[in-house]
């Protein structure tokens, strides 16, 4: 395994991490309009993800950092090439942070529904856009012998990276959906179930066609064992949701994501970015990679901090493990 | 959709407007995530309420500031990829990897002990709390030391070699780019004066309430911090940039002699006080000078030759090809006196209120005052400054709260305009630069969205920064005094509402 191979897979792991966790906040995020129903509930639903989503949203940035230092040209022809979907995304996450965080500083009323309503849009677009985004990676976009996209916009909303999209949304809506009941006492928690319960069976439906179609398209052994995973874990899922087993539940949502991206990757392996245009054009881990010096920097850099990292987020659940409900949910403004 | 207008034209505007605008946040999280650390430090160590009740007002404003710093930062990750996809393709091999350092170690670092330190009042034992703020703080450091490291590699590049068959530049010694004499006065440059820009932030603020008599003894602290940041953070400002001046003559003489608009080479050098000039005839109408001094600055002596814009044109087109190498001369010019003149102006309103609030000892007893008391100005020995003079500092120390916020938007542009026409000295034009696959049209669209949303939230942002700093440090309540002893929290109470929640 070459040290491109070795960083195709660190990228991959990178995403995982990102959909893993930003995947059940953006779910939550989504929740706030399905599941709450009043302002305690929904302050509720944004503090159980609280302490968290920054550090959960850094796996973006990092896998973007990383793609530029391991994968240049991967970096370049993806976000000029997906220029206004992503400029898109960009003001979601602008939009989600500030709302987080400056929702609580005022009193009056609009501005706190108004910061609501942003929480919901700018969960929900970005939940169904990077599913579209990673639809079009995979299938493949028309990248010319320059490594320049050369379709427009309409070209990526094609139905398959659509029902990708759609696939992302109802997942991580799920996850979320498990992560709540995990995280909250009372009616919630029991709502938080029921709804999970019909979002997964939702998700399943979307997922099996689209891993499917995936697979019919261009998978191989190793991505039909993936494929196998994730439907099976998505299914365990439901089955432990119903039977009241959280951690289990969400643990298996948790499964379902790592399966669904490494099959999408494994899919798409030794291509990075394929070519519709011409076969000779499309980026792979050897033409679009970086030097073997800087590779080998960055592997040191990411086999380091990663399990650190992950240590120290780790750690922060634990700190913020006791379940909350409305009754801990301060009236004052901050 | 097709401008009239250079390919790179937008892709700048956009740049600088995001840019600068990300940077107006950066350097008030790097200095207020450190002075709000020292302030729970002493509150853990000495038990002083005052020390917790500016923790938590500090505490708040950095807070409305962090979100800002950290949501336009995720713009500036990806726009390289966005609008300067040649660019990335030409450098990824190099720049990517400080980029890449510095989500991986500092951003982690930074967001995560963020969330602890906001929600973990009442979830962390004191010091483990403290612990958090100061990983807040380490990680904006670093992060600015990594992003420095790659800026310098731009302004300076050491450590690699171009690969002619694959058509870019590549890394082949990582070390020498993270400590090149260029990453290592920047960085000192940008840290003190962000020091200096939190600082003066922080003696506006209390100037303000101090004016009104309000929330005295929790602001003479906060005043008194703010001071010292100010007078050390200005000091080491001035003497960083003294330095990186100096490199940047060796490294990028053009940059400097636009800065002069120097247009000949002169021995010794003057400085320029006022000049109006001519860009395309290449010399100056009017200037007023003061003989020797640029030498000074440029080599440490009153004699030496400095090059003038010209002569390094011309340098540049022998060694580079037929071109126009010249920067923007006015706005370089310009660019760097508006940085050093309100930088050091708000250095001097430090300097001058550490003097005028100097310690109870030093005065004499008639101008001593209790805690619970503005203190008197104090110029000379026994006497006080009149009424109006008193009222006019305090004014001054409110008005100028911001000049280093200017002085530093300044300096970047000085900075990265006069270092045109390269994106990388030396190597790589900005024009070639560009996405030759984006069209204006989307650059355009992406440019009106981010100004506007930027506009939007700057609003927003200053709107609540002046609500809360109104607001005064807050009350203490029993949960703030009685912080727990588990992690996790005590188990007190298993239906008691949150300390902290959104």
């Amino acid at each position: 395994m070459e040290l491109h191979d070795v960083w195709f897979v660190l990228i991959a792991v990178l995403w995982t991490g990102y959909f893993f966790l930003e995947g059940f906040d953006f779910g939550v995020g989504v929740l706030t309009k399905l599941l709450a129903r009043n302002r305690p509930e929904k302050r509720v639903l944004i503090n159980t993800i609280g302490p968290v989503w920054d550090g959960n949203e850094v796996w973006l940035l990092s896998a973007g950092g990383a793609t530029f230092a391991a994968f240049p040209e991967w970096y370049a022809t993806l976000f000029s090439g997906f220029y206004l979907p992503l400029l898109l995304i960009l003001v979601c996450l602008i939009v989600r942070g500030v709302a987080f965080e400056y929702r609580v500083k005022r009193p009056e009323e609009n501005w706190q529904r108004n910061w609501e309503h942003a929480i919901f849009w700018t969960s929900l677009l970005p939940a169904f856009l990077w599913g579209v985004a990673f639809g079009n990676i995979v299938r493949g976009v028309k990248i010319d012998q320059n490594f320049e996209y050369v379709g427009n916009l309409w070209d990526l909303l094609n139905p398959y990276a659509l029902l990708g999209g759609l696939v992302t949304l109802t997942l991580f809506t799920f996850h979320g959906a498990v992560f709540t009941a995990l995280k909250t006492v009372g009616d919630i928690r029991e709502r938080a179930r029921k709804l999970a319960f019909k979002v997964g069976l939702a998700t399943a439906a979307f997922a099996l066609l689209f891993l499917l179609w995936t697979q019919v398209d261009g998978g191989d052994g190793k991505s039909l064992v993936a494929l196998v995973v994730a439907v099976a874990a998505l299914v365990a899922a439901l089955v432990a949701n119903q039977a009241g087993r959280e951690g289990w539940s969400f643990a298996l949502s948790g499964v379902t994501i790592v399966a669904a991206v490494a099959m999408l990757f494994l899919t798409l392996f030794p291509n990075v970015m394929p070519s519709t245009l011409n076969e000779e054009w499309s980026l792979t881990v050897t033409n679009a990679s970086s030097s073997p010096y800087t590779l080998k920097i960055m592997t040191w850099c990411a086999v380091i901090a990663t399990p650190i990292v992950m240590l120290y987020q780790g750690w922060t659940y634990w700190v913020f493990r006791k379940r909350i409900g409305t009754q801990h949910i301060a009236e004052t403004v901050h | 959709m097709d401008l009239a207008l250079a390919p790179e034209t937008l892709a700048r505007w956009q740049f600088g407007i995001t840019t600068v605008y990300h940077f107006l946040f950066v350097p008030l999280t790097i200095s207020l995530a450190a002075l709000t650390a020292g302030l729970q430090t002493a509150w853990v160590r000495t038990e002083k309420e005052k020390y917790l009740r500016a923790t938590k007002f500090w505490g708040k404003l950095f807070l409305i500031n962090i979100a800002m710093g950290v949501v336009t930062g995720i713009v500036q990750e990806f726009q390289f990829g966005m609008n300067w996809s040649d660019y990335s393709r030409f450098v990824g091999d190099v720049f990517g990897a400080p980029l890449a350092f510095e989500a991986l170690i500092a951003f982690f670092f930074e967001s995560t002990f963020i969330g602890l330190w906001i929600f973990g009042w009442d979830k962390l034992p004191q010091k483990i709390h403290l612990a958090c703020i100061w990983m807040v703080s380490i990680g904006t450091i670093l992060s600015a030391y990594f992003i420095l490291a790659a800026n310098s590699w731009m302004q300076h590049p050491v450590g690699y070699r171009i690969n002619e068959a694959k058509g870019r530049a590549e890394l082949t010694d990582f070390w020498l780019v993270l400590t090149q004499n260029t990453a290592l006065a920047q960085a000192f440059h940008t840290l003190s004066a962000a020091f200096l820009t939190g600082g003066a932030f922080m003696v506006g603020i209390s100037a303000f309430h101090l004016l009104r008599k309000k929330h005295i003894r929790d602001m003479k602290t906060s005043l008194r911090l703010g001071l010292v940041t100010v007078a050390v953070g200005g000091l080491l400002t001035a003497v960083s940039g003294d330095v990186l001046g100096k490199i940047m003559y060796e490294q990028q003489p053009m940059k400097m002699a636009a800065a002069e608009a120097l247009w000949d080479g002169e021995a010794p050098a003057p400085f320029s006080v006022f000049a109006y000039g001519d860009v395309d005839k290449g010399h100056n109408k009017v200037a007023i000078e003061i003989p020797g001094l640029l030498s000074f600055l440029a080599k440490d002596d009153f004699t030496s030759y400095v090059p003038g814009i010209n002569d390094v044109n011309k340098a540049e087109q022998e060694k580079f090809g037929p071109g126009d190498y010249r920067p923007n001369v006015p706005v370089a010019y310009w660019g760097f006196r508006w940085m050093i003149g309100f930088g050091m102006t708000s250095f001097a309103i430090g300097l001058a209120g550490l003097w005028l609030t100097r310690k109870k000892f030093l005065l004499p007893q008639h101008l001593r005052v209790g805690d619970d008391e503005v203190p008197h100005l104090v110029l000379f020995r026994n006497k006080a400054l009149n009424p109006k003079l008193t009222r006019l500092y305090w004014l001054a120390a409110i008005w100028t709260l911001a000049f280093p916020l200017i002085a530093n938007s300044w300096g970047w542009i000085f900075t990265e305009m006069g270092r045109q026409p390269w994106v990388v000295y030396g190597v790589l034009q900005t024009r070639d630069a560009v996405s030759p696959g984006v069209s204006q049209g989307e650059v355009l669209t992406s440019m009106i969205v981010f100004t506007t949303l930027y506009a939007i939230l700057a609003v927003v942002e200053v709107k609540l920064l002046v609500k809360y700093v109104k607001a005064g440090p807050p009350e203490l309540t029993e949960a703030d005094l009685n912080p727990p002893t588990k992690i996790g929290g005590d188990s007190r109470d298993a239906d008691k509402p949150m300390a902290f929640s959104y």
